[in-house]
């Protein structure tokens, strides 16, 4: 009683122009992080007369959305759109196939070398992919693979591999056996066990790598400019890189370039933010 | 049912297909770089073995300008750990705190992290324009015209202009891992603190941030390693440009390998960077080992 009147009576006057200070810094933050991408998208609908006349910040006086069909068709955008979402899709599926049999066999097949295996899986994590660029260049482009989707989704694949495993390996630990026991005992094998139990058990899981191995493959840049020079291979981040040297000045086409590049994430993030938070915390407090 | 689980063809057929993409494509061309990193090598037929000269020459030859892609390096790692880890915990307990709209700042300040480096490049590229950008027309805008700079262009300012895009990205991150972290500290220890009257810098200092030690550092090890690591947005923004002045070491060795076609002097600079992250890694766990032992 004598505690709480102290805090109203003492503590509260101060505490409220506190909050408000801390409020305002809060939103100037936001501000700052948030209005490039706003000023971006504004003169995405700009003409160059418009930009160079002065109205950098403001409105645009007319929206050109003319700027977007020229990204998208002209720029091609829409083509590096396309093999992205290809190659982003195969990688993801692989990952989650490959990974949740990796843990399966880890996590609940007896035998002496699983430990080894996982720590083997964990060093990958470590591993910067700077590392292994010229050896994949050198040999896919002796088994002849560069300029395909494959010669992406297989490095995707590998270096996703690790978080993948952990998170899944960490999942299927806390299924009771007891489920999978009574199967057996009806006669079931370990691959319907596998396929018709632990599957769906693990979504939420497969949900976390998911959207990791989405954002890890959708934004790589370094073995996308090495591994690709087709100008029909190029997915986004490649694609955008030459879209903004085709036209060079013309800032109206390379910010829809980016603002469309941009979307498919946007539209994920804002369904699924929570989760895309979560899994991409997780993954960097096991990288860490 | 343990014949089930041990059935050695059964745990082939699990293991197989991640441990051969997993051994392909980053195990073995682990060694095979540090092959080449023994070879001088132009690509066009076979390499000559000349040991550890490569290595010799990052750091001693004549064209040095991987020493100071080094250099540039460990200067953003500081300048991750020192500013923008401390700007993003202040952040982080304000929002534990509990504020209003505290999902809404923590979905906005994370959106930088998930769009595309090669975006975010682009975007900072036109807000560094010298004629028609965002910064130099808010200079003038507010009159300080006599500011404006070709923030790019300048070998003096440039490494700085690039760090900023750089920090920028990536504070909504560690928000979001230090917020995580406060959040696990138990509400009575700061209640208990508050009612002894202690100042809210105290139970920050006292309370909060012993409590989360693992989480920092978790974020010191992403900050630098991220910041050893760092290719994508410089490779957009200058390339390592003007005159070499915002060159790391991914750069160095991307350029090595790929425009001036030196397969074993970039293979060496590949392994460096991989084993400059592995002790750096080690040195920051060593004395975060040695805080928590002393406290």
């Amino acid at each position: 009683m004598i505690v709480s009147s102290y805090a109203s009576a003492g503590l509260r006057r101060p505490f409220q122009w506190k909050k408000n200070l801390m409020l305002l810094l809060l939103v100037a933050f936001a501000v700052i992080q948030v209005y490039p991408f706003l000023w971006l998208v504004l003169f995405s609908f700009k003409s160059n007369s418009e930009i160079f006349g002065g109205n950098i910040a403001g409105l645009p006086e007319s929206w050109l959305w003319m700027n977007y069909q020229d990204a998208f068709f002209g720029g091609k955008v829409g083509l590096y759109l396309f093999n992205s979402v290809v190659v982003t899709a195969i990688t993801i599926l692989i990952t989650l196939f490959t990974a949740c049999m990796a843990a399966y066999g880890i996590a609940r097949m007896r035998w002496k070398l699983s430990r080894p295996v996982m720590v083997l899986f964990l060093l990958g994590m470590m591993i910067p992919l700077h590392a292994t660029l010229l050896p994949l260049f050198l040999i896919f482009s002796k088994i002849n693979l560069l300029n395909t989707y494959w010669c992406l989704v297989l490095p995707y694949v590998g270096f996703g591999l690790p978080i993948a495993i952990f998170i899944l390996v960490g999942f299927m630990k806390n299924i009771p056996l007891a489920m999978e026991e009574s199967a057996f005992i009806d006669g079931a094998s370990v691959y319907r066990s596998f396929f018709l139990i632990i599957m769906p058990i693990v979504k939420p899981a497969m949900a976390t790598v998911a959207i990791f191995t989405f954002l890890g493959s959708w934004n790589e840049l370094m073995f996308a400019i090495t591994f690709i020079s087709k100008q029909q291979m190029r997915t986004l981040t490649v694609g955008l890189q030459s879209m903004v040297g085709q036209y060079a000045t013309q800032w109206g086409p390379i910010g829809a370039g980016l603002v469309i590049g941009t979307i498919p994430t946007i539209i994920i993030y804002s369904i699924i933010s929570k989760q895309v938070q979560n899994s991409l915390t997780t993954a960097g407090a096991v990288k860490g | 049912m343990n014949s089930v689980l041990s059935n050695k063809k059964t745990i082939l057929f699990f293991m197989l297909p991640a441990s051969l993409i997993f051994l392909f494509i980053v195990i073995a061309p682990i060694f095979i770089s540090a092959y080449y990193s023994s070879l001088e090598w132009d690509g066009i037929g076979k390499g000559v073995f000349i040991g550890l000269e490569n290595y010799k020459d990052l750091f001693f030859g004549t064209r040095n300008i991987f020493y100071g892609s080094i250099g540039n390096s460990l200067l953003l790692a500081a300048l991750s750990v020192f500013i923008q880890l401390p700007l993003a915990f202040l952040f982080a307990r304000i929002l534990a705190g509990g504020t209003a709209g505290e999902g809404f700042f923590r979905t906005v300040y994370f959106i930088p992290v998930i769009v595309s480096t090669v975006v975010i490049g682009q975007m900072w590229l036109k807000i560094y324009n010298p004629q028609y950008g965002l910064l130099n027309q808010f200079l003038e805008a507010i009159g300080r015209g006599t500011w404006k700079q070709e923030w790019l262009g300048n070998k003096d300012i440039a490494l700085g202009a690039v760090f900023v895009p750089l920090l920028w990205q990536y504070v909504g991150y560690h928000i979001l891992l230090f917020y995580a972290g406060i959040k696990t500290v138990p509400q009575e220890l700061i209640e208990a603190a508050r009612i002894d009257g202690a100042s809210h810098s105290r139970i920050t200092f006292n309370i909060v941030v012993p409590y989360i030690v693992s989480i920092i550092e978790i974020c010191v090890i992403l900050a630098v390693i991220g910041s050893l690591k760092t290719f994508d947005l410089i490779y957009v923004i200058t390339g390592g440009g003007p005159l070499h002045a915002t060159e790391v070491p991914t750069t160095v060795m991307f350029n090595t390998l790929f425009h001036r076609v030196n397969y074993g002097s970039g293979s060496a600079m590949a392994i460096f960077i991989i084993l400059e992250c592995l002790v750096l890694t080690l040195v920051i766990r060593y004395i975060f080992g040695r805080l928590s032992y002393d406290s």
